[in-house]
């Protein structure tokens, strides 16, 4: 177990070049569980293999349990990695796959067999044990690459999207397993992963990587609610939350349309002259029939361009009417998670009443205004 | 190598088997009688043009002296005659050239592979600085026709007194320009997640080898090992120069002897030399070829 610690750590491919990973500072706790997030080309994946020391470092530090690990070789690091692909060994068996670390270490035959049948027991593998990777399935060769990793007892686990392979069922319950397995090993864990799903579940701490630069670091619930910056605030959350360019602000308030006015946060926000507003799907709710009417404050009117059933939710892509003049939405439609007793049709005129305490206001640059 | 081919063959084929049939399934459907006639055709004369010759060394070697040269000729010999096959031992120093023939490709292959797959292995896998410069001067030297560098080797050689020796017919020849060449390209090939994993499990570069590398290369290296065989058993201009008797010499050179001892319109004798020489490669290919079976990495990597 480990803290890891990344200092104005740089990797360029090449110079002139933006660097793929752009002095990157993080903070990895003693067993904290770290969920790296991004799109592809983010630079995520680049960042573990340097905590892995399977990329070389252009400039900056990775310190691993405070000490500076940056030109040690893999091998002398500690440091057990689960990748994307499995990367088993076709010509060994599921046990000396396992094993392979161990001995290549010294550890005693005895010492390697007690602690390979431990991990079987754990992972479930007991049965696989002398199989080769060619006559398993996907979701047995990732947990052969996971007891791999685990037989070691490393300071740390690197994980390279280690689910993207399996399939849609699999991955949830192996994503519950690996966290459950996490809790009980305690071994601070740094886990890529591009699905935010996987991240918002996973993690004790979500970390938001844009072209090599951090954007955000804190609790899966803290970047929900609270993201700093659009591209974080687009990224989390699933389907996307409603951004509204260029809305205008009169008295402090972004006026979205002559209903439905958001007061703006900080006396910077309340000077500037447009901002961005964002939504969350389900930051609003459908007014029954005959409650109040659309004037009211805080309601939006929308016209409904298409839905989509989910079975245990409905979600409303519309377009809402009467958007003040220059504003914009970012999508093409404005999307709201709607109850799915609810009888919503193409073409049909709804009125929703937003949260605005829910709502998130962004300057015109893209930052959290607060 | 036999003791860990057998293991990987019945997965290996398992994987494979479901993926080559619909490629090969497809185009058959599609092609058109005319064009399948034209494919056999095209197969027919590529048999023709392999196969003639051998044939032609099998039946003048079974045939009686007069018989080789009867116009038309005849495609089966008659009468059959060993008795060229005992000319040989008679003629020259058969087993002599064998044995030097034996000594000269076993010492010459393991030295090549070995240097082969260790060279391949640094260029592909080990970060040094200049590794790009030595990986270019091996395929330089691929470039230079052997025969440029034949006198320059001999003046070298006779210098040193190895003349009529086997090192003098070995050490020049031991270079492995090739074996380098194609082994680097396959170990670029293998899954690079894999020599990472490998790395992080803390196997060192001699174990990266021997157990991650090698065991998923075993098709490639054996092709390599049976072109090395046959290139060194088929030596002919180098061990000519070198040689000056049947302590040494192997057997091209016999055979080449033989047809200056035999007389030059002897054919017989010669033929059924040729045949006696071609025997043991033909064994060795048989035996190897089994092994060059695809599909070794099958079950590391998805995706």
């Amino acid at each position: 177990m480990a803290s890891v610690t990344f200092q104005e750590v740089t990797r360029s491919f090449a110079p002139g070049e933006r660097p793929a990973v752009d002095r990157l500072d993080l903070e990895v706790q003693d067993g904290e569980f770290l969920v790296v997030v991004g799109p592809s080309g983010c630079g995520k994946s680049t960042s573990l293999r340097m905590l892995a020391g399977l990329e070389p470092v252009t400039s900056g530090r990775v310190l691993i349990d405070g000490v500076d690990v940056t030109g040690r070789r893999a091998r002398d690091r500690d440091v057990a990695m689960v990748f994307q692909s499995y990367a088993l060994y076709p010509n060994m068996t599921a046990g000396e796959n396992m094993a392979f670390a161990l001995k290549n270490l010294g550890v005693s035959k005895a010492d390697i067999s007690t602690r390979v049948a431990e991990a079987a027991r754990v992972l479930q593998l007991e049965d696989l044990l002398d199989r080769k990777p060619a006559k398993m399935s996907g979701g047995q060769r990732q947990r052969v690459a996971m007891g791999r990793a685990i037989v070691r007892d490393p300071k740390v686990f690197c994980m390279d999207e280690p689910l993207s392979n399996l399939d849609a069922k699999l991955r949830v319950s192996t994503r519950a397993e690996i966290a459950n397995l996490q809790k009980r090993l305690g071994t601070t864990t740094v886990y890529v992963t591009h699905d935010q799903t996987e991240a918002m579940t996973m993690g004790d701490r979500v970390a938001v990587l844009r072209a090599g630069q951090l954007q955000q670091i804190g609790s899966p619930t803290e970047l929900y609610e609270r993201p700093v910056n659009t591209f974080v605030a687009g990224f989390i959350g699933s389907p996307s939350i409603n951004l509204i360019d260029s809305v205008p602000v009169r008295d402090g308030r972004a006026v979205l349309t002559d209903s439905l006015q958001i007061p703006v946060p900080g006396a910077a926000g309340r000077a500037a002259d447009r901002v961005t507003v964002g939504i969350r799907p389900e930051g609003a709710d459908v007014v029954g029939a005959g409650a109040g009417n659309p004037g009211d404050a805080g309601r939006l009117p929308v016209r409904v361009a298409r839905v989509e059933r989910l079975g245990s939710e409905t979600f409303a892509f519309v377009d809402p009417v009467g958007l003040v003049a220059g504003s914009t939405g970012r999508a093409d439609h404005l999307v709201f998670r709607l109850d799915k007793r609810l009888d919503v049709r193409e073409g049909s005129e709804l009125v929703l009443t937003v949260h605005s305490a829910e709502v998130l206001v962004f300057d015109a640059a893209g930052s959290a205004l607060s | 190598m036999t003791a860990l081919a057998p293991q990987d063959r019945p997965e290996s084929r398992t994987s494979d088997s479901p993926s080559p049939a619909p490629p090969s399934a497809a185009p058959h459907e599609r092609s058109s009688p005319l064009s399948r006639v034209g494919g056999y055709l095209g197969l027919l004369l590529v048999i023709l043009v392999v196969a003639l010759p051998l044939y032609w060394i099998l039946i003048s070697s079974l045939k009686e002296r007069p018989d080789i040269y009867t116009v038309p000729v005849t495609w089966v010999p008659d009468p059959f005659t060993a008795a060229n096959y005992s000319r040989v031992g008679t003629g020259v120093a058969f087993t002599d050239y064998l044995r030097n023939s034996i000594i000269i490709t076993t010492v010459l292959t393991v030295v090549e592979v070995t240097l082969g797959v260790l060279s391949a292995f640094a260029l592909a896998f080990l970060r040094f600085p200049g590794r790009s410069l030595v990986l270019l001067f091996v395929i330089a030297s691929l470039m230079v026709p052997n025969q440029v560098t034949v006198i320059s080797n001999y003046a070298l050689v006779a210098q040193l007194g190895w003349r009529n020796t086997f090192a003098g017919i070995i050490v020049p020849l031991a270079g492995v320009a090739f074996g380098t060449f194609l082994l680097r390209n396959h170990f670029l090939s293998l899954p690079k997640e894999i020599i990472e994993a490998a790395e992080m499990d803390a196997a060192g570069p001699l174990k990266m080898l021997w157990r991650v590398v090698l065991p998923m290369s075993w098709p490639t290296l054996i092709a390599f090992v049976l072109i090395t065989i046959v290139t060194e058993w088929n030596q002919y201009l180098w061990p000519l120069l070198m040689a000056d008797d049947s302590s040494t010499a192997p057997l091209p050179v016999g055979l080449a002897q033989l047809q200056d001892t035999a007389g030059l319109t002897n054919w017989g004798p010669v033929m059924a030399g040729t045949v006696l020489t071609m025997l043991p490669i033909l064994v060795i290919f048989l035996l190897l070829q089994r092994h060059m079976i695809k599909g070794l990495t099958a079950g590391a990597v998805k995706g």
